[in-house]
C-alpha cells in the first residue's frame, strides 16, 4: 500500500538525497534552507542509517568535508544557503576542477524577496561562474525526485552538481507519495592522484580543458534536456512565433496562470530543469523556431545570457522582467499578458498597511543586552551581526549588519578610523555577535583585532544555540547529533586564546549588573595597556526546548505609577508591553509575557513591578 | 479548488492551523500546495501562509505554491492586523473569518478573549479554526478537522480541544 505524506520542500530534498544513496550530508543552518539536515537527522534516528551528518561550523568546512567524502568514492551533500555559497565558494572554484569521485551535490537555497537575507543573489550564477552544471526545480516533488539525477550526473562526469531550489520550493508543502527507505553502503576508497587531487597550477590547466570538456557534453546531455510542456500546438498563421523558457517556482506560477487566461493551448512552454549549461542546440532551435521568446527564471538572467540574442529573447535584459524582486504570480500575470498582448489584469492594490516589523521575542535576553549597551554608550557606534539579534535595530544598538563575522572586523576597521580622534571625542564601539556567528567567522575576525591593535567592546550574545534556524547547535554544544560526546568549546578559553585581556561573563537579565560590565569593559579599552575587552552575555534562548529556562518567573503587573510615557513600548519594545493609547497605562499581555522580568528595571516611574516569583 | 490565506503575527500558530487543514485535506483525498513563512519574518512580523486544495491527483490548474491577490475564498485572520495586511488577497466575494476585539457581524469572534477564559491564550488560533469550520466557511466539517487535530494535538491535547470546540460552539450561536 502507498501511502501520501504532507511534505515541507527540504523535507522532500532530504528524503531525495536518502533515495540518491546519499552516505554524508554537510551544513550551516540558514533560512531557507536550514530543514534539510534536520529531516535527515530525523529519518537517520528513524530508520536507523549509517549516515554521517553534521552541522559543520561554516559552509567553507561543511563543503570541504562533504568534498572529501566524495573523493573516498562515497556520494555526499553539502546544504546552504545563497550567501553561504559566498562563504563556501573557494573550495566550489576548486573542486570543479579537481572534480569528483562519488556524487556530490552541493544543495544551495536562494531567496529571492529577499525574504530572509542580505542579498538575491542567484546561485546559479556562481555554478556558470565555477562552471559546474545547476539543477533548477520547480517543487518539492520535483525537487525530490531531481536528486537522484543529479547524483547520476555527478558521478558519471566526475563534476560537483549545484542543485538550486528557492525559498518557494524549500518552504512549500506538497503531498507526494512515500517510499520505503533503504540504507547506503559505500566502502571508502581513496585512490591517491596528487595530479589530480593535488594538482599544481600546470596541472589545472590540463584540469580546466577536462572541465570544458565535460561541461559540452553534459549541455546535451538528453535525460536533462529541456522539456516541451504542452505539445501539440499549432504556428498561428498570423503575427509573430512565441514561446515561453522557464525553470524554478516561476515556471510554476506561470503554467497557473497561463491555464487561467487561456494562452496553455497557445503558446509553448519549454521547461528547462538544468539552467546551466544551457544546450547550444536548445537555443539555436529556440531562436530558428520562434520569433519572441519570453524567459522566466529567478532572480538572475542566467538562462537569459546563454540565449545570446536580444532580438528576440525578452527577460531582464530587455526591462521586460523585473530585476529586483521576487516573480510573485502577479508580476509574472503581468508580464504573460504583455508578452501574450492581453488587457492588463484588474488592479487589485495591496493597502498601504505599513505591517508588523519582526521583533525580538517577549524574554529574549538579546533585548536586555542592546538596553544595557544603549544605556552603557548612549552615543556610540554598534556594528552587529547576522542573526535573531540583527532585530537589535529596533532598539536602536545596530548600526551595520553586513555579513557573518563582520561585526568584529568592522568594529576594528572603525577603530581605526577613529583613531586620530582626541580620547575623550572617540565613540564608544559596542560590537555584537551571536554565539553561533562567532564560531563561524567571528574567531579570526578577532585575533586580527587584536593583532593590529584595535580596542572595542564586544558582546558576545550566547544563548549557547542557533536560534534565527530552529536551534541547531554549536561548537560549545559538547555532543555532536548523535549523542556522541565531544569536547565542548568554551568561548571565554578561546577569547582569551585570541590574546584577549578582558573577558567577563554575565546574565543580560540582571541587567544593572550587565550595564554596569559594559561600562568596565569600555574602560578596559581606553586604559594604558588596553585593548580588545569581550563581555559574553550568557542566557540561554527562551525558545530552545533543549535548554531548559533556568530563570525566576516574575509574575508582573503594572501599578497605578504608570504615567502612560510610552517610554517602555518604544525603548525596550517587548511585545508583551502593549500601548493601549495615549494617557492610558501600558498593559502587559499575559499570553506573551515569559516573566523575565526585565522591565522592570527599564520604568523609570517604578510602575512595572513583580507580583510574585516562581522558581 | 479552495484557496485559503492563513494570517497573524508570528507565535500565533499560523503554521499549525495551516497543518490541521492541510492534514485535513490529504486524509479526504484532495491534494494540497502550500506556501509558509519561516525564518527572520517568524519573530513577530506579519505571517502569512497560503493553502490550495485540489480533488487528488489533480495538477491541472494548481501548479503555484502561491494564491494570487483577489483569488483567495477564505482569509483566516488571526490578529486583528490580519485584514489590513493581508485581505488583499481575498475574491470579491470570498469570506474573512477574524479575530478582532470587538466583534462585529457573523465571521468575527474575540478569539483571544474566550482562550484567555479558558486558560489557554495561546490556543486563539484553535478558537477562530472552531470558528470558521463552524461557520462552514471551510472545505470540510468540524468532526473531520478535530479528528486532525487528535491526531496531532499533542501534549496540551485537552486543552486545544476545548479551545476547537469553544469556537465552534460560538459560530453555531451566530448561526441561530
Amino acid at each position: 500500500m502507498t501511502t501520501r505524506k504532507i511534505l515541507l520542500g527540504n523535507e522532500a530534498i532530504a528524503i531525495g538525497l536518502v533515495e540518491s544513496a546519499c552516505t554524508m550530508a554537510t551544513s550551516y543552518p540558514g533560512t531557507p534552507a536550514s530543514e534539510v539536515l534536520g529531516t535527515l537527522v530525523q529519518i537517520k534516528k528513524e530508520e536507523g542509517l549509517p549516515l554521517h551528518l553534521e552541522w559543520s561550523i561554516n559552509e567553507k568546512v561543511a563543503f570541504e568535508v562533504a568534498l572529501a567524502n566524495s573523493f573516498a568514492g562515497r556520494r555526499s551533500a553539502a546544504i546552504m544557503k545563497q550567501v553561504g555559497l559566498n562563504v563556501a565558494a573557494d573550495p566550489l572554484m576548486s573542486a570543479a576542477y579537481t572534480g569528483v569521485k562519488g556524487g556530490f551535490v552541493l544543495v544551495v537555497a536562494d531567496d529571492p524577496g529577499p525574504h530572509s537575507s542580505q542579498t538575491e543573489q542567484d546561485s546559479r550564477l556562481l555554478g556558470m561562474m565555477a562552471k559546474v552544471p545547476v539543477l533548477d526545480p520547480s517543487s518539492p516533488m520535483e525537487a525530490r525526485d531531481m536528486l537522484p539525477q543529479g547524483f547520476a550526473l555527478s558521478e558519471r562526469f566526475e563534476i560537483p552538481v549545484m542543485f538550486r531550489p528557492t525559498t518557494r520550493v524549500c518552504h512549500a508543502r506538497q503531498d507526494m507519495e512515500m517510499k520505503p527507505l533503504s540504507p547506503a553502503h559505500s566502502i571508502a576508497q581513496f585512490e591517491k592522484n596528487p595530479a589530480r587531487w593535488a594538482a599544481t597550477p600546470k596541472f589545472r590547466l590540463v584540469l580546466h580543458g577536462q572541465l570544458n570538456g565535460k561541461l559540452a557534453e553534459i549541455a546535451e546531455e538528453p535525460s536533462l534536456a529541456p522539456k516541451l510542456l504542452n505539445p501539440g500546438i499549432s504556428t498561428p498563421p498570423h503575427g509573430s512565433r512565441l514561446c515561453i523558457v522557464a525553470s524554478g517556482v516561476v515556471l510554476a506560477h506561470a503554467m497557473e496562470i497561463m491555464r487561467d487566461l487561456g494562452l496553455w493551448e497557445k503558446i509553448p512552454v519549454y521547461q528547462v530543469t538544468m539552467p546551466f549549461p544551457l544546450s547550444p542546440k536548445f537555443r539555436d532551435s529556440i531562436l530558428a523556431q520562434y520569433d519572441k521568446v519570453l524567459v522566466l527564471e529567478e532572480s538572475y538572467p542566467v538562462m537569459e545570457l546563454q540565449f545570446q540574442n536580444r532580438e528576440k529573447v525578452q527577460g531582464r535584459t530587455t526591462g521586460t522582467v523585473p530585476s529586483a524582486g521576487e516573480l510573485l504570480p502577479e508580476r509574472v500575470e503581468d508580464i504573460l499578458r504583455t508578452f501574450a498582448q492581453l488587457p492588463p489584469a484588474p488592479r487589485v492594490e495591496p493597502p498601504t498597511f505599513p505591517g508588523r516589523r519582526p521583533t525580538l521575542c517577549a524574554g529574549c535576553p538579546h533585548r536586555a543586552s542592546f538596553y544595557a549597551i544603549r544605556k552603557a554608550f548612549p552615543k556610540g557606534i554598534y556594528p552587529s551581526d547576522i542573526g535573531c539579534y540583527t532585530l537589535g535595530v529596533n532598539l536602536g544598538a545596530v548600526d551595520t549588519v553586513l555579513c557573518m563575522g563582520a561585526s568584529i572586523s568592522q568594529a576594528a576597521g572603525f577603530y581605526h578610523a577613529y583613531r586620530s580622534v582626541p580620547q575623550e571625542e572617540a565613540p564608544a564601539i559596542c560590537a555584537t555577535i551571536g554565539d553561533s556567528t562567532f564560531f563561524h567567522a567571528g574567531i579570526p575576525a578577532l585575533i586580527n583585532a587584536v593583532v593590529q591593535g584595535a580596542r572595542f567592546v564586544l558582546t558576545i550574545l550566547d544563548n549557547s544555540t542557533t536560534a534565527m534556524t530552529g536551534h541547531q547547535p554549536t561548537p560549545g554544544f559538547g555532543s555532536t547529533l548523535d549523542g556522541t560526546p565531544v569536547p565542548q568549546l568554551s568561548i571565554p578559553e578561546l577569547v582569551k586564546a585570541c590574546g584577549v585581556g578582558f573577558v567577563e561573563v554575565e546574565d543580560p537579565y540582571k541587567l544593572d549588573a550587565f550595564t554596569d560590565l559594559l561600562k568596565k569593559a569600555d574602560l578596559h579599552t581606553r586604559s594604558e595597556g588596553g585593548g580588545v575587552a569581550v563581555v559574553i552575555a550568557r542566557r540561554p534562548c527562551i525558545m530552545d526546548r533543549n535548554q531548559r529556562g533556568s530563570w525566576v518567573r516574575q509574575e508582573m503587573a503594572v501599578n497605578e505609577k504608570c504615567k502612560a510615557c510610552g517610554l517602555c513600548v518604544k525603548q525596550f519594545e517587548c511585545p508583551a508591553l502593549q500601548s493601549q493609547g495615549e494617557k492610558e497605562p501600558v498593559r502587559i499581555d499575559p499570553a506573551l509575557c515569559t516573566g523575565c522580568g526585565v522591565c522592570r528595571f527599564v520604568c523609570p516611574h517604578g510602575a512595572l513591578e513583580a507580583v510574585s516569583s516562581t522558581p | 479548488m479552495q484557496q485559503i490565506i492563513v494570517s497573524g503575527v508570528g507565535g500565533q500558530g499560523v503554521l499549525f492551523i495551516t497543518k490541521l487543514l492541510a492534514e485535513t485535506a490529504l486524509e479526504q483525498g484532495y491534494s494540497v500546495l502550500i506556501s509558509e513563512t519561516h525564518g527572520m519574518a517568524q519573530r513577530g512580523g506579519n505571517v502569512i501562509s497560503h493553502l490550495k486544495i485540489a480533488d487528488g491527483g489533480s495538477v491541472e490548474g494548481m501548479s503555484s505554491p502561491l494564491v494570487r491577490p483577489g483569488k483567495a475564498d477564505v482569509l483566516l485572520a488571526l490578529h486583528p492586523d490580519a485584514v489590513k495586511a493581508h485581505g488583499f488577497y481575498l475574491k470579491p466575494d470570498g469570506t474573512v473569518i477574524s479575530n478582532v476585539p470587538d466583534s462585529e457581524g457573523k465571521h468575527s469572534l474575540n478569539a483571544s478573549r474566550i482562550a484567555e477564559d479558558l486558560g489557554a491564550p495561546i490556543a486563539a488560533n484553535l478558537v477562530l479554526l472552531g470558528f470558521a469550520v463552524g461557520s462552514g466557511a471551510l472545505f470540510c466539517g468540524a468532526e473531520q478537522l478535530e479528528g486532525t487535530l487528535r491526531r496531532l494535538g499533542g501534549k496540551r491535547l485537552e486543552l486545544s480541544l476545548k479551545a476547537f470546540r469553544a469556537g465552534a460552539g460560538e459560530a453555531l450561536k451566530s448561526r441561530d
